[in-house]
Formats: structure tokens, sequence, C-alpha cells
């Protein structure tokens, strides 16, 4: 079973997220932006960076790569894709996270340890988790402030979307986007989203950072460990003629 | 009115009369105008180091395990494994003053080119910057635009900066220092030296196209005494493009993992010409440049404005022809243009021809030779200057060790209570958290990060080992300015400090010398007394020093900036099961205080809150007393003796405390001998103290390794609780107890909650951003 990392120019976060994987026994493998196909990966992630530079706006270029095309047909065909940071961004812009990431309420980069609490604990991407329980691991980004109309947050919230939420340390959700608790003032304090089909997720913290106690906290690798399995039983099901197919 | 005649062009160009002489010697003729523009960056001080190279060539630069020392790119260090750290601080501070974003980020560019040219992958950056006074607006623009600037680039390349300084002092109020430190980590066999040999090999650029940004950078900006603030300048500073430079990187590392390259030198400072030079000198070969051949970003480029633009994130290959597809291929992987522009060639010239070059390699027919000039004559016989030194008139030195200083001050007569004293230091812009400005930089990408910014070192896991790097920068401007040779000597005792009680063994030492204007007599004697200082203290310490960066003419119409010798240190930590920090670990561990108060409060945080008294003096160093507390506490740590250890640095010891109370999240109760002045023991800033903690069943056997060692080494108290409390007591001969019967002065005695808040909130609060 084979995880791709998608490795855009300008990725930076690409070498954490294939050790991460690595390190939960996953076969990891880098996705050159360029690729045409996954190169028969079970799963999927888009990384943590500044693809393309991100000049324009974050992920904005990145969405029309020839990589991206394919990571669209997989999505639709249910196959698992997560993006971290900048991968969260690429897939927001490419329509297929709901929502958007604005600029941080405070206008300046922010990099520090938060906690951030799953909302389900029964997708592919949080399964590993047990109970619901803050996590602790670092954030790093410029825009991260998560948005969307107040219809579609209902929405979201009613189906079930909202993934992660930043906490205080005790567990409980920062109401006030102002709430120091909330890195960047992300609306209803949501880190995480996942799609209707529950295929695809994105979060703005970094798992890939807290894979090791001695980093502070292992708390990212229940992420990436869910991620593994649950790719693993899904092309064990499959079988070999089907893994990584369209 | 009749306009005055235009100066002749060396000296617009900046240089002098003598200069000009020395260069038609060099030449056996007169220079045509693109051979006197090359050597005007050329010989600029910041090229050239032609005021500080005598000094420098004093310097103690061997040591255990150095691979690469001064004179290449960075300094390099074996550390086991066939593993090897490449390491070099340097300055970029008058182009931060004119544009503060952009001159910012492209001294962080530019110091990571040094790394990944000598073939090392870039594994942080810490940025030690210095400002005039926060509550003024210029400053606050300077500090938010410097912040965001280092931020800007290393975030996007993902290089975590996991430390550095931010200090504010009235004397950086026209020039403010922004010098910054890289580290990276290579395989032995992917060593790069910035040569080209091999006559008849190519001379490849890679990397984003030349423009006009950045003309002149080194020599305009970097080399004169700013006159005014002068916007005509901002075209001087170079642009940064942190996207390319991520390329970069790939592109260049993996060019060397392949083998593909002879030589890699990066363009800095001097362009394309520094760059073919020195590559050429080092190499005792020459080079014909194809000036056409060079990709460019606008048309029109007029061939002076080629051979010197600073425009970023270019590097330049010597490459055997056979291998010139492959690199090309690499090249147009990673999207970056790439380009032939000339010959290695044997007779040790830089010829520069405009017209083309011929498919054998030379001139085209109908070509033009447009500069023809030594590589040698640039750049290793470059001219240097004798420059005068002269202390000046009055100036108070510090008391040799072992000499009484003068009568003790007692708080008392300064009118303070000590604990609030604490509270206003640590509120203090200069002692206050970093927070605000260390959230800004991802200190935590490539996931290696174990100790981050905010604290005295930060660690670095080496990956797919238990070994780790530890680095520090610290820079002792306001001793400096009262006695340039004690500042120096201080600032690396401090720096190594920082990095021995982590556990880990300084591998060497990197340096930026702030200074002002060489020519003045009183500038350059500080420049040389900062030299003879950080030299004797290296020695003293075993240490080398593996490169640095000289940056003279830090002045402004409003004066000379403090003198800064700014220090970076990397050491090694073989077992990260052993580090530690510098915070209280467990409640009712034991405080101990290894090293005792000594000397004066000039130049202390606490003077510059309660002002000097007469009798005040700059602290003493010994520094064979500063080599054995690093050495005592490094044995301690290996004996997994020791919970904790912290630094004795600005605002002196009790500060030490509160920092490691805070940090720790636990207060303590604690008692203080005084012998002298309660000050002097409580905010000093004395060096060659650490307070560390320990289990106390521990104690018997920390005491038992001192026997040998023989320091001062106090039980101060025991950890716990939600209050700093320190006690004042008497002090008799045996350093012991209160014989003096009840206490000398009042107690600190205040609570972390109220510690925190002006800790927390300082920094934000003085440049005016809400908390």
């Amino acid at each position: 079973m084979k995880v791709g990392v998608v490795v855009f120019p300008g990725s930076n976060c690409d070498l954490d997220t294939l050790r991460a994987f690595r390190l939960a026994g996953a076969e990891a493998e880098p996705l050159w932006h360029e690729s045409p196909d996954l190169g028969g990966a079970a799963a999927v992630v888009l990384p943590g960076g500044f693809a393309y530079g991100d000049y324009l706006r974050a992920g904005v270029i990145a969405r029309f790569s020839p990589v991206m095309r394919a990571v669209a047909d997989f999505a639709a065909g249910g196959g698992l894709v997560l993006g971290i940071c900048n991968g969260f961004q690429v897939l927001a812009e490419a329509r297929l996270l709901p929502g958007a990431l604005l600029r941080n309420r405070s206008l300046r980069f922010v990099c520090r340890q938060v906690a951030i609490v799953p909302e389900r604990l029964d997708t592919p991407f949080t399964r590993a988790i047990g109970e619901r329980r803050p996590l602790r691991m670092p954030v790093a980004h410029g825009e991260g402030c998560y948005y969307a109309d107040e219809a579609t947050l209902d929405a979201l919230e009613a189906a079930g979307q909202v993934l992660f939420r930043y906490a205080r340390p005790d567990g409980s959700t920062p109401e006030d986007p102002l709430d120091p608790a909330n890195p960047n003032g992300s609306l209803r304090a949501i880190a995480g989203v996942i799609s209707a089909a529950g295929n695809v997720a994105g979060l703005m913290p970094h798992p890939e950072r807290a894979a090791e106690p001695i980093l502070g906290s292992d708390d990212g690798m229940l992420l990436v460990r869910s991620l593994v399995e649950a790719a693993a039983e899904r092309a064990a099901a499959a079988g070999p003629a089907r893994v990584g197919g369209r | 009115m009749s306009a005055a005649p235009p100066a002749p062009l060396h000296r617009r160009l900046g240089l002098t009369d003598d200069e000009l002489v020395a260069i038609r010697e060099k030449l056996d003729r007169q220079p045509n105008d693109l051979e006197l523009a090359i050597f005007s960056v050329m010989w600029s001080e910041h090229c050239s180091y032609k005021s500080s190279k005598p000094l420098l060539r004093t310097l103690p630069t061997s040591g255990a395990g150095v691979v690469a020392g001064p004179g290449e790119n960075a300094g390099v260090v074996a550390i086991g494994d066939g593993l090897a750290v490449a390491f070099k601080i340097e300055s970029h501070n008058h182009p931060s003053a004119v544009e503060p974003y952009q001159g910012a980020a492209t001294g962080v560019g530019g110091i990571l080119r040094d790394i990944f040219t000598m073939g090392a992958r870039p594994i942080a950056v810490l940025d030690a910057l210095r400002f005039g006074d926060p509550a003024d607006l210029r400053t606050r623009h300077l500090v938010d635009g410097v912040v965001r600037g280092v931020g800007g680039y290393g975030n996007c390349v993902g290089v975590p900066t996991v430390g550095g300084e931010l200090v504010f002092d009235p004397s950086y109020q026209g020039n403010p220092l922004v010098n910054v430190m890289a580290i990276g980590l290579l395989r032995a066999g992917m060593l790069t030296r910035a040569v080209a040999p091999g006559p008849g090999n190519l001379v490849v650029l890679f990397g984003s196209p030349t423009g006009r940004d950045g003309i002149g950078g080194a020599s305009v900006l970097a080399s004169a005494t700013f006159a005014e603030d002068d916007p005509s300048k901002r075209p001087s500073v170079q642009v940064g493009d942190p996207f390319a430079e991520k390329l970069l990187i790939e592109a260049s590392l993996e060019l060397i993992g392949r083998g593909l390259l002879e030589g890699l030198q990066d363009l800095g400072a001097g362009g394309i010409s520094c760059a073919t030079s020195e590559s050429a000198d080092r190499a005792g070969t020459g080079m014909l440049i194809d000036l056409d051949a060079v990709p460019r970003r606008e048309p029109g480029l007029a061939p002076f404005e080629v051979m010197i633009s600073e425009s970023q994130e270019r590097m330049l290959a010597t490459v055997l022809p056979d291998r010139w597809p492959a690199v090309r291929e690499i090249c147009e992987r990673w999207g970056l243009p790439a380009a032939v522009i000339g010959r290695v060639t044997a007779d040790g010239q830089i010829v520069v021809v405009g017209g083309g070059l011929a498919p054998d390699g030379r001139p085209a027919a109908g070509s033009v030779e447009l500069a023809r000039i030594p590589a040698a004559a640039l750049t290793s016989e470059a001219i240097v200057h004798q420059r005068l030194a002269a202390p000046p008139a009055r100036r108070r030195s510090a008391p040799a060790p072992g000499v009484p200083t003068g009568p003790g001050d007692r708080l008392p007569d300064r009118g303070m209570d000590p604990g609030l004293v604490l509270q206003g230091l640590l509120g203090m812009p200069n002692l206050a958290s970093r927070r605000w400005v260390y959230e800004q930089y991802d200190w935590n990408v490539q996931a290696g990060t174990v100790a981050g910014p905010g604290r005295g070192a930060a660690v670095l896991r080496i990956e797919g080992s238990d070994r780790a790097l530890v680095a520090t920068t610290d820079g002792n401007q306001a001793v400096s300015a009262v006695d340039p040779y004690l500042g120096a000597a201080l600032s690396v005792a401090e720096a190594t400090r920082n990095v021995s009680i982590t556990g880990a063994r300084p591998l060497g030492v990197t340096n930026c010398l702030n200074y002002g204007d060489p020519t003045r007599p009183e500038a350059f004697w500080q420049l040389s007394e900062a030299v003879r200082g950080l030299g004797d203290a290296c020695r003293a310490l075993d240490l080398p020093v593996t490169g640095g960066n000289v940056s003279l003419y830090n002045e402004s119409p409003l004066g000379q900036i403090a003198p800064t010798p700014e220090i970076g240190v990397v050491g090694l930590l073989d077992d990260l099961a052993r580090l530690v920090g510098p915070a209280f670990a467990a409640d009712g561990d034991a405080v101990l205080l290894v090293g005792e108060a000594a000397g004066g409060l000039a130049g202390s945080a606490y003077a510059s809150l309660a002002g000097l008294a007469p009798e005040d003096t700059p602290p003493i160093l010994d520094l064979a007393r500063e080599a054995a507390v690093q050495a005592f506490v490094r044995a301690a740590i290996e004996r997994r003796l020791v919970a904790s250890a912290q630094d004795v640095a600005a605002g002196g010891l009790a500060v030490a405390l509160a920092e490691a109370a805070l940090w720790g999240g636990r207060g303590a109760r604690l008692r203080l001998g005084v012998s002298g002045s309660p000050a002097i023991e409580l905010f000093g800033e004395s060096p060659s103290r650490v307070v560390l903690t320990c289990r106390p069943r521990n104690l018997a056997a920390l005491h038992r390794l001192n026997r040998e060692a023989g320091l001062p080494l106090a039980e101060l108290g025991r950890t716990g609780g939600s209050r700093l409390v320190v006690e004042l007591t008497g002090r008799g001969a045996t350093g012991a107890a209160e014989e003096r019967g009840s206490r000398v002065a009042d107690a600190v005695d205040i609570s972390l909650a109220d510690l925190r808040h002006a800790w927390e909130n300082g920094l934000a609060r003085a440049l005016g951003e809400g908390a």
C-alpha cells in the first residue's frame, strides 16, 4: 500500500510528511507536480509549503497543475485525499473542500503549538484517535482563517463536515474568533473540514510535525495512522488490480 | 551660478585617489570605466575586508574537525557519522535600514546560499536584530518590516527560524542591525568548494535572470556611512524571491549530489564580478566571460550593470563540458534558467567579452574585449589599508580579575523595591518575552526543532539519530560601548555558555562584527579591540573561529552605533536523552548557583533602569573561570545530575531565576547570601554563572564533582509554589550563613502571575502592538 505525497515547486513540508507516513509503516513516495497520474497510490497527501510561491493567493496556482487533475479524478472516485496547511488551501481553491482560507485576522504569520479537538472519530482521517480529546500540534501559516457564509457553515455543521476545531487546553471551544486559542480567527474555530462524501479532508495544523514526543507532541501520528489504516483496508478490499485506479 | 564639474568617476564609485593609483599599478595602465566599476565593488569594504583583514588574520581558525574555515562561503565542522555542519552569520544592516522588508528578506536569502553552496541542506536560521527606541514610529516601521522580511523569506523556503536576538538601544536609531545566521547539514561527500578549476571547463550561471536591482548594493550601501535617510538609495536594495531560492536549494543540492559540478559559488555582493573572480582566484585560474550570454530580466542593461548587479537567487557553477546537458536538464526541471556564460582559462585573467564566444570557447570574430583584470587583483591581492587605531580620550577600563571594585551600592540607596525592580526589568523591551516576534517565524518546519526560539539556545535533532545541534547568537553591545575588548569576549563567553549548559559541546564560532567608520581612529580602535577580545576568548575556550562577516560604517547623522560583536555558536549534543533545558523541571528540586557575582553594573539592564552610580564598572570576565564553569556544567549533565540549567545574563540572577520559573510554571523559595551590594548580586550581569536545579538526592554528587573544579557552588533553596521569593541575607567569610544577622535588603517576593503579565506583554506594549 502506497501513500503519495504531492511535491509542488515550493512545497516545503513534503520531506516531513513522507517521514511521518514512513514512521507509521506506510510506503510513502513523492508525486511530482507534473505527474499526470498518482503512481498507484492508495491515498494522497498534499503537504504544506508555498506551492509555486503562493504569490497571488495561497493554493490558487497549484490547483491548475497536472497532478491536481489526477487528484480531482481520484477524489471523485472515492480516493482518500488529505491536505495539510498549504495542501488544505489548495483543496479549497480546487473546490474539493468547502470554504476558503483567508489571511489570519492578525494579518501576521503565526507559528505556535495549538490544541485541536476532533468532531468526528469515524472518518478515515480520525479513526485511530479513539476518543474526543485535545490533540497538540503546531500551526504555521499566514492564511489560515477558515471562512464560509453562515448558511454554508450551518450546513457543514449539520452534515458533520467540521472535522477539527481549535480548542483551549481543557478541550473547550473558543467561541470568540479573537480568543488566543484560535490562532487565526477561523469562524466557529474550524481547524479542519471533510468533504460530504467523507474521503477528502484538510486541516491547517501540521500533524507531521507532531510525530514524536521529542518534538513536543506525537498526537499528529494519530491522524497519520488513521489514514494509513484506512488506505490499507481499502487497498485490500479493492484488490491489487484496482489499487490507485481511476 | 555655475554647476560644479562632476567628481571624477572613481570617486563617484566610492574609490579614493590612492586606490585609483593602486589600480593603475595592478593593471599597468589606466582602467576603463567598466574595469573601474568592477574594482569599485570588489575593493569595497564589504567584498575586500580591506580594513579588517589584518585584524582577522590574528584569530584562531584551526580546531578539531574544521573542514572549511574563513575564506569559504561558510565554516564547516565534521561531527562524526560521516556528517558535517556548515554555519555562518552575516549582516544586512544598511539594506534593512533603507527598505526593511527586502533588506531582511535578502539577508536571509544570502546567508542560506552561503550554506547550500557548500553542499549543505539549510536546517535553521537565527536572526539577531537591533533597533533604536521602540516607541519611535520609524523604529516600529523598521521592526515590523524586518520581522516580516525574515519570516516572509524563511517561512517560504521552509527553513525554521529557531532563535536570535532583539535588542533596543538608542545608538541604533539611525542604523539598525540585521545579522542573520544559518546552519546546514551535509554528508562528507557533498562538500563543495567555491572554485573554478580546469581550464576549458564551462562557467554556468543558473537561477534568476539578472536585472537592475541591487546595482552596487555592497559598495553603495554597505561600505559608506548614511548621510541621511536617502530614498534614492532604494534601487540599490536587492529584491528577494524565496520561491526561486527554494528551487535553487533543491536544484543545487541535486547537482552536487549527482557529482555534476567542479565548483559552486553563490552570487551575493559584487554579483558576477565577485563570483567569477573569487572562484577563479581560489583555483588559480582565469575566466573568459561572455557578457551577451547572461540571462536578463530586462533589455538595455549596460555591461557594468550586468557585471555588478546583485540580483538575488543566482549561482555560478564550474562544469565539465560533457556534463552540461545533465546540468541543464536538472535546472529546467526546477524551472530555473541556466546558461553557459564563459570558460575557465589558464591565464589568471578575468576577461569580459561582448559579441559572444565561438564554439571553441574563444572570443567570436568581431567580438570586443570589454575588460581584462587579473583575478587576484580583485580578491586575494586586493588593496589592504592599515588603519589608525586610537582609544577615546576618556574611557574607563574594566578592572582586571581579582581587583576589588568600588564601594558596593545598595538597592535602598537607589530607592527600589527589588521585587518591583524585577517586574520592571521583565517588562523592559530588551528582556520581555520575544513571543510577539518568533511566532511570526515558522520555527518548526522540517520537524526537527526540539527546542525553539525564546530560550537560551535552540536544539535541532539530527535526522535519523539521537544527536542534536545546539545553536545560539549573543552580542553584548552595552559593555562593548564601555570596553570593546571586554564586550566581545563576554559575547563569546555568553554564547558558548548557552550552548554548554544544554549538555552540548561547542564546535566553533562565527561572528558578525558591526562597527563604525574604520577611517576614524576611535571606531577602528573599537574594531581592533573587539577582534583581540574575540581571539582571546576563543583561545581560552579552545574554539576555532570558522567564519564571519565584518560590517563597518554603521553610522548615521545621529551618531555611531554601540560597537556590536554578534557571536554565533553551534554545538553538538551526543545524546538527546541527556538534553537539559533552562526551565525549572519539578517541584522540590534544589536550586544552586554556580559561580559568583563580581564586578559592577555598567552595561547592565539594571543600570538602564536605575541609572549608573559613579563607582559602577563593567563586570569582570575571567576566561579560565568561564571555561571551568562550562566544563563543570557539561560534566554534571553528562552524569545525569542536572534537572535544569539556566544562564545568568541580561537582567542578572533575578531575571534568570524568574525566566526559569516562568518557563517551568513553578516558583521557588530561595535565600541569597550577599557580601557586597544587593543590586550586584541580584541584577549584576557578571559572567560565568549558571543556575542549576537538581533532584535533592543528587546534591552530594554535584558537590563531589565540584571538588576538583573548586567553583563557588551555593545552594539557594527549592523550587515550588506560585511565587518567586529571594531573601537577601548577610554572608560571612565562609560565604554561608547570616553572620550579620538579619536581612540586608528587602526580599524579592512576587507572584509568578505578576511577573508573567509584565514579561508576556512587555514587548508588544513597547511596540504599540495589541498584546
